[in-house]
């Protein structure tokens, strides 16, 4: 082969291997693309929705919902599921508001017990799954989910615990500046969860393990181990978020958090998390969170009623994975050069 | 053969087709014919445009430019049920059966036969139906069993069954050899002989060129997307074959280079598995290739699985250095220096949906720290290090391994392991379905490795690999040891004899 043709041959192979990078780019920004045209749609229908004042209000409103999506991101990626977020959340907030309000204990250790509970509800929960062997981490969460309910429901006698101290309170309603204190904590979570996915061996096998449980194992990921760390940390969310909802409304309700599963396995969903596993970023869920939260609050400006609310976030699932097929197909049409 | 008979007209006829991707020319200027009753081997490095040009002929790509004629007509085959209706089939290296039902419902899968009158389906005449196709394969398969209890090789003859079921005039047979034991091969090339008499048109495409020798009438080389040549069989030889496919000589397809046998690295003693292996005994030493031989489904996968960690043996002990040792997961062997490099790339070797740089550090991340957290930096340098080393195309970290080219794909496989230094290296098939040029590209990277005092078990099915690298040969059959050569000694007959069972 002459020297021309081998640097033609060169410059050919350099450029599939941009124009794959471009797109993978373009699907990389894709969530935040419906964020941004959302946004824009709403401040032109409603004057009130770019106010910095509501603006704080939404960042306050998806905190929740933001808290728990990250540790269901992580379940998701291994190509799992945790059905039993929002009774780990009411679970642990009982606990919280048992030892805090009812036995006097110091509120920072309350906030200790909080998480620990969630998180050992999280660790059981990954415990079932790799221990017990049971078949899909559905069947353990699902179990989880009734039995963190039951619970909470025994140990408060199914009524709700209030009058907690200022402390708690902060997490729910404090404010740095203008910023909620509630989001001030998800941006703290985001950037954490950021680096421990790409910049920790563990966060890269729960990657790897998502994409091929058995090629990972084969690879020296310990998959028992990582599972177990995946499902504790997404309890530990749960209870965190618990912390804020009780700072919210100064009461643990042994109901709350119903239906908070479902919120967060949208919210990964939107972001462009993949539900076979494997694929999904810390960005892609928070903006997915961002989205029916910003969502839910335009509707509320304009008027809509609550339950075509919940029909529009339901038709904004469809849309969002809907045009991930699409963007599958494309994709595979585009045939590559080797 | 087909100068013996006299063909009016080709069944299929392209006429310099084209098909044109943004960037690339896949197809370029293509013309092939051919006749019923005729097998035309079809042979090419990967990326050769064999694949395309199968989409094509089923619909799954439309061409750009050229015509295609079936029976003199000109066609434009828009799906795969318009290429179905005109008689083309393609069976694939995977299969395309539904496991869990019987053979009889994947012989008439999607096309099931109804009583008259009613909606129902009629399983009786289904079973019947199926029998009958299959018998006429020389097949004594009961069309009531859950297909995945069948092995391989009578899970394609359902396929072939499933073709002829359809009125298939021209049958595409992709790589359908590749996963099946010899035996299966050649019950497979005698089926193919047959449908040959039915008047059937077969295009065989085969990385295995003894059996295109052995099969087809003519054969037809592809290279970048062109046809290079048309020949007939008794024209053909396998170095010529070659030399078409990769366009230059190769000086040597094994490019063995001697080393200095050292001490021994890996000692395995009695190690046993009920019903899978017993009593498996061997030693590898520094700088050595050992070519582990024998049929599918000898145990050696197994073997090398268990000294891997993967799955637990009931008796047996390791030895590396000299020293006994323990290896209870993957992760012990790997903290004892050896890499496994598995047959099965897609399934056990690649995380398919993310990048090379992810597969490339998966297995050696606690090597690019700095501090606590991984350094992004030194995992590109890394990556970029191990691309341009191995020559992997194209050369993008960021690129999809799902996207890259088998032999590409095994080099991401290759530099993971690399990445660890191992310096014991189980590779298993490690060049299968891969292309000629990059197969010596595998051999020369397991000459450095032992250059450099690696000890390598290299497990393969292919007689002439084994005896073109090993420098020391294990024969295994039915999870048993059953020969031992060194390299001088070891010759086709020798090792066949010991791998069929022995005297």
């Amino acid at each position: 082969m002459s020297e021309v043709n081998m640097n033609s041959e060169k410059s050919k192979r350099f450029e599939v291997a941009k124009k794959n990078r471009l797109k993978t780019t373009a699907e990389r920004f894709g969530p935040l693309l419906g964020l941004i045209l959302l946004c824009l749609a709403l401040s032109i229908l409603s004057p009130d929705f770019i106010k910095v004042r509501n603006i704080m209000n939404i960042a306050n409103q998806s905190s929740i919902n933001c808290l728990i999506s990250m540790g269901m991101l992580l379940t998701i990626l291994t190509a799992g599921i945790d059905l039993s977020v929002g009774s780990i959340l009411a679970l642990s907030t009982c606990v919280m508001g048992i030892s805090i309000v009812k036995w006097n204990l110091n509120p920072f250790l309350g906030i200790l017990i909080c998480l620990g509970a969630g998180a050992f509800c999280g660790f059981m929960n990954g415990v079932l799954l790799t221990k017990l062997r049971l078949p899909h981490p559905f069947i353990s969460t699902l179990a989880m989910k009734n039995v963190a309910r039951g619970l909470a429901l025994i140990i408060t006698m199914a009524s709700p615990i209030s009058g907690f101290p200022k402390a708690i309170q902060y997490f729910g309603s404090g404010k740095i500046g203008p910023i909620p204190i509630s989001f001030v904590l998800v941006i703290f979570v985001c950037i954490g969860f950021y680096i421990f996915l790409n910049r920790t061996a563990q966060g890269r096998h729960i990657y790897a393990l998502g994409g091929n449980k058995e090629a990972a194992q084969l690879s020296g990921v310990n998959v028992n181990k990582t599972l177990v760390v995946v499902y504790t940390l997404c309890g530990l969310m749960a209870a965190l978020a618990g912390i804020v909802m009780v700072g919210r409304v100064n009461s643990a309700s042994p109901l709350g958090g119903l239906d908070f599963d479902l919120d967060a396995i949208a919210a990964c969903i939107i972001g462009g998390t993949s539900f076979m596993g494997g694929v999904g970023t810390v960005g892609g869920t928070l903006i997915g969170a961002m989205i029916m939260a910003v969502l839910r609050n335009g509707l509320n400006l304009l008027g809509v009623s609550p339950d075509i609310q919940i029909v529009a976030i339901g038709l904004v699932i469809i849309a969002a994975v809907y045009v991930d097929v699409i963007r599958n197909q494309a994709a595979k049409k585009v045939k590559v050069v080797v | 053969m087909r100068g013996d008979e006299i063909m009016t007209e080709p069944f299929i006829e392209l006429k310099g087709v084209s098909k044109i991707f943004p960037g690339v020319i896949a197809i370029d200027n293509i013309d092939i014919d051919v006749y019923p009753g005729e097998i035309l081997g079809l042979v090419g490095e990967n990326g050769a445009g064999k694949s395309t040009l199968i989409k094509l002929l089923t619909g799954a790509h439309r061409h750009d430019i050229g015509q295609i004629l079936v029976e003199g007509k000109e066609v434009d085959i828009q799906g795969p049920k318009q290429a179905m209706s005109l008689g083309i089939t393609a069976i694939y290296q995977e299969l395309n059966i539904v496991k869990y039902l019987s053979v009889a419902e994947n012989v008439y899968l999607g096309r099931e036969l109804k009583n008259k009158g009613i909606p129902l389906i009629n399983i009786k005449e289904m079973r019947r139906k199926a029998a009958e196709l299959l018998s006429e394969l020389g097949q004594n398969i009961d069309p009531k069993l859950i297909i995945s209890k069948l092995g391989m090789g009578q899970q394609q003859m359902v396929e072939i069954a499933k073709a002829l079921s359809v009125k298939t005039k021209l049958l595409i047979m992709d790589e359908p050899t590749s996963s099946l034991s010899s035996k299966e091969v050649k019950e497979l090339l005698r089926t193919i002989k047959e449908l040959k008499q039915k008047g059937i048109a077969v295009v065989f495409i085969s990385h295995r060129l003894d059996e295109i020798m052995e099969v087809c009438d003519r054969v037809t080389v592809m290279r970048d997307g062109k046809k290079v040549k048309t020949l007939p069989i008794q024209e053909a030889t396998r170095e010529g074959l070659i030399r078409l496919m990769v366009g230059r000589d190769l000086a040597n397809q094994f490019p063995k280079v001697e080393t200095e046998i050292g001490e021994e690295a890996l000692k395995i003693e009695n190690y046993t598995s009920d019903n899978v292996f017993s009593d498996v005994s061997f030693k590898v030493h520094k700088g050595e290739i050992l070519g582990l031989s024998g049929l599918v489904g000898a145990g050696r996968t197994e073997v090398a699985r268990a000294i891997f960690g993967i799955d637990m043996k009931n008796k047996g002990t390791t030895y590396i250095d000299g020293k006994k040792v323990n290896i209870k997961s993957p992760k012990d062997a790997m903290a004892n220096g050896i890499a496994f490099l598995t047959e099965d790339r897609k399934g056990q070797g690649l995380v398919l949906d993310n990048t090379v740089s992810f597969n490339m550090n998966l297995a050696s991340l606690n090597k690019c720290k700095s501090g606590m957290l991984l350094d992004p930096k030194k995992l590109k340098e890394k990556t970029i290090e191990n691309i341009s080393k191995l020559d992997i195309n194209p050369p993008s970290d960021t690129f999809m391994v799902r996207k890259l080219s088998g032999g590409n794909q095994q080099k991401v496989v290759i530099a993971k392991w690399l990445n660890t230094h191992a310096n014991i290296f189980i590779f298993d098939e490690p060049t299968r379905g891969i292309d000629v040029g990059a197969k010596v590209e595998v051999y020369n990277v397991m000459n450095e490795l032992v250059l450099n005092g690696a000890a390598i078990i290299m497990i393969s099915s292919e007689l002439p690999e084994i005896l073109g690298m090993s420098d020391h040969i294990i024969v295994m059959h039915e999870g048993k040891v059953t020969g031992e050569f060194k390299r001088n000694e070891a010759n086709q007959e020798n090792i066949m004899k010991a791998a069929s069972g022995g005297l």
